[in-house]
Formats: C-alpha cells, sequence, structure tokens
C-alpha cells in the first residue's frame, strides 16, 4: 500500500516547484497568482492526507475552507490586476514603483 | 503493483509535471492550461485518499471558476511578453538550491520510521454505504457551523471587492437614468402660459382676407 509519506513528499515536491515558480517568474503578476495557487494546493494535499490516514474529518474540513479563502484570493487579486493593468497598461512588477519613495 | 498504487504515482507525476511547466513556460495562456491539468491531478490524488466530495468540489469550483477567470484575464490582458521575459533564469541556481534542499529535507524527515507503514498504517477502506459528502456535511453544519459562516462573508466580501474595484464609470457615456425619469411632473415638461394671440402678418391676411 501506499505510505503516508509518499503523499508528503508529493506534497513537498509540489511546494518547492511553486516556490522556484516565484524566483523564475518575479516580473509576471499572473504567473506569481498561479504560483501562489500551487502553494496552497500542496498544503492541501497534506491536510487531506494526514485526514486520511488519522481517520479524522477536521483537516478535510480545512481544506474546504482553504479552498473558499483562496478563490476568494483569486477573484480579488485578479481584480488588482486588471485595476493595475488599466492605470499603468503593464503588469511588469518592476514597473510598478511608483510608492518606492 | 495494485490500480491504488498505480493511479496515486500517476496522477502524481501528471501534478509534478503540469506544476513544472506552469512555472517553466513562457506563455501566460499555455500555463494557465497546465495549471488546470495539475489542479485536475490534484483531484485524482485526493480520490485515492477517499476524499471523494473534495476532489468533485476541486473540479467544479476551481477547474471550472477560477481557472476559467484565469484564463479570461490572461487573454483579456494585452502583455507584452519579451519585457517579462528578460532575466528568466536569472534566479535559476539560488532557487533550485533552495527547491533541492527543501525537498531533500522533506524526504528525509518523512522517510524516518515515524511516518513509515509500520506506525501509520493506511487504514481499511471505507464500506459501500459510507458516503464522503453526508458525514463532511455532519460536521461542517454542526461543529463547524461558525466557520461555515465566516466563509461566507469571506465570500461575500470578495464578490463586492472584485466588482467594486474593476467597476468603471465612463463620464463621455450617455445612459438613462431612470429615477429622474420616473419622477418627472409634467410642470417640469410643458408651461402654459396666458397671452394675446400673435399674428405677424395681420395686415398683408387682412387686405387679402377681404
Amino acid at each position: 500500500m501506499i505510505p503516508l509519506s509518499h503523499y508528503l513528499i508529493l506534497s513537498a515536491m509540489l511546494f518547492a516547484i511553486a516556490v522556484v515558480g516565484i524566483f523564475l517568474n518575479r516580473k509576471n503578476v499572473v504567473i506569481l497568482l498561479m504560483a501562489i495557487e500551487l502553494l496552497l494546493l500542496s498544503v492541501n494535499i497534506n491536510f487531506v492526507a494526514f485526514s486520511h490516514y488519522l481517520q479524522d474529518m477536521a483537516g478535510q474540513v480545512f481544506v474546504f475552507f482553504i479552498l473558499t479563502v483562496a478563490a476568494a484570493e483569486a477573484a480579488i487579486g485578479l481584480a488588482i490586476l486588471i485595476v493595475l493593468f488599466r492605470n499603468r497598461r503593464t503588469i511588469n512588477v518592476e514597473d510598478l514603483n511608483s510608492l518606492s519613495g | 503493483m495494485t490500480f491504488l498504487q498505480f493511479s496515486f504515482y500517476f496522477f502524481a507525476a501528471a501534478l509534478i509535471f503540469a506544476a513544472t511547466m506552469v512555472v517553466t513556460i513562457r506563455n501566460p495562456v499555455k500555463a494557465v492550461l497546465f495549471l488546470v491539468l495539475a489542479f485536475f491531478s490534484a483531484a485524482g490524488v485526493w480520490i485515492t485518499l477517499e476524499a471523494e466530495f473534495l476532489a468533485v468540489v476541486m473540479v467544479l469550483v476551481y477547474v471550472g471558476a477560477v481557472m476559467v477567470l484565469f484564463l479570461f484575464v490572461v487573454m483579456m490582458l494585452d502583455i507584452n511578453l519579451t519585457r517579462l521575459k528578460e532575466g528568466f533564469g536569472e534566479y535559476l541556481p539560488i532557487g533550485g538550491i533552495v527547491a533541492v534542499l527543501l525537498v531533500v529535507e522533506m524526504a528525509i524527515i518523512l522517510s524516518s520510521k515515524v511516518f513509515g507503514p509500520a506506525s501509520m498504517p493506511r487504514p481499511p477502506g471505507q464500506p459501500e454505504t459510507y458516503s464522503n459528502t453526508a458525514e463532511l456535511g455532519k460536521i461542517l453544519y454542526t461543529e463547524y457551523a461558525y466557520p461555515f459562516e465566516i466563509a461566507a462573508i469571506i465570500l461575500l466580501v470578495a464578490i463586492i471587492a472584485a466588482i467594486s474595484l474593476t467597476l468603471r464609470r465612463r463620464p463621455e457615456t450617455r445612459y438613462q437614468k431612470p429615477a429622474s425619469q420616473v419622477s418627472v411632473k409634467s410642470s417640469d415638461r410643458i408651461k402654459i402660459i396666458s397671452m394675446d394671440a400673435e399674428n405677424p402678418h395681420a395686415d398683408s391676411q387682412g387686405e387679402s382676407g377681404k
């Protein structure tokens, strides 16, 4: 059977890939938002795995709430992105320096 | 290798592949499509963990709604890709070192006996009459009722915030105002005055009339 550690290592690999994605695509806000979604997904896999192996439904309830918050975060993030693009005509992080003193 | 093991490793490989493509591919539209594949594979992994309700919600809500929203936004923005591509691999060495160290450390810890099959065995499968959705609903509406309401309020706040952020009022656009249309009175539109009759051609008409 599949040991619990394989699920956790899968989650750790996904987390690491998402962190590298933030390093690589630090200019593109859209890809940054996607990397954050991947980070949340890896956390959710951990929650579901422990919920199954410990036979405790609380983990799945937490995943439910994390999905809710992640959906709200994605919606507001994309709305901010659209307003940003409408005003500055760019989504490059390096061009967004109007607050830097 | 049982079917369960095969499906887990297959979905896990698809998940890792899709996530890698998301962060390395240059075209944002293709990145969103690979993100869809990643979330779908994650839903498959959750099915192997007997979390059927969350897997279905994942496909319906995430793949069906959030990813389509991402796709809309990416296609709507006219992004200049050449500037965004500059310096792509600049931080790859340091990022790669951090990622490899992260995975190796986690693997070392997770390979210990604490998480092994002996100390944490996989629980036996549930009987056929077991309903994951019903169990989740029972605990969600009793023990977690208040967090459930707070989640609903968070979604409401997200709706209002997203709409009010992107709402655009254009001053040059002409549009009807139904409230002022309804509340208008007839005295505002038409004005009746009493005056003498005027006839600028009274003389000539008087001559011809005779």
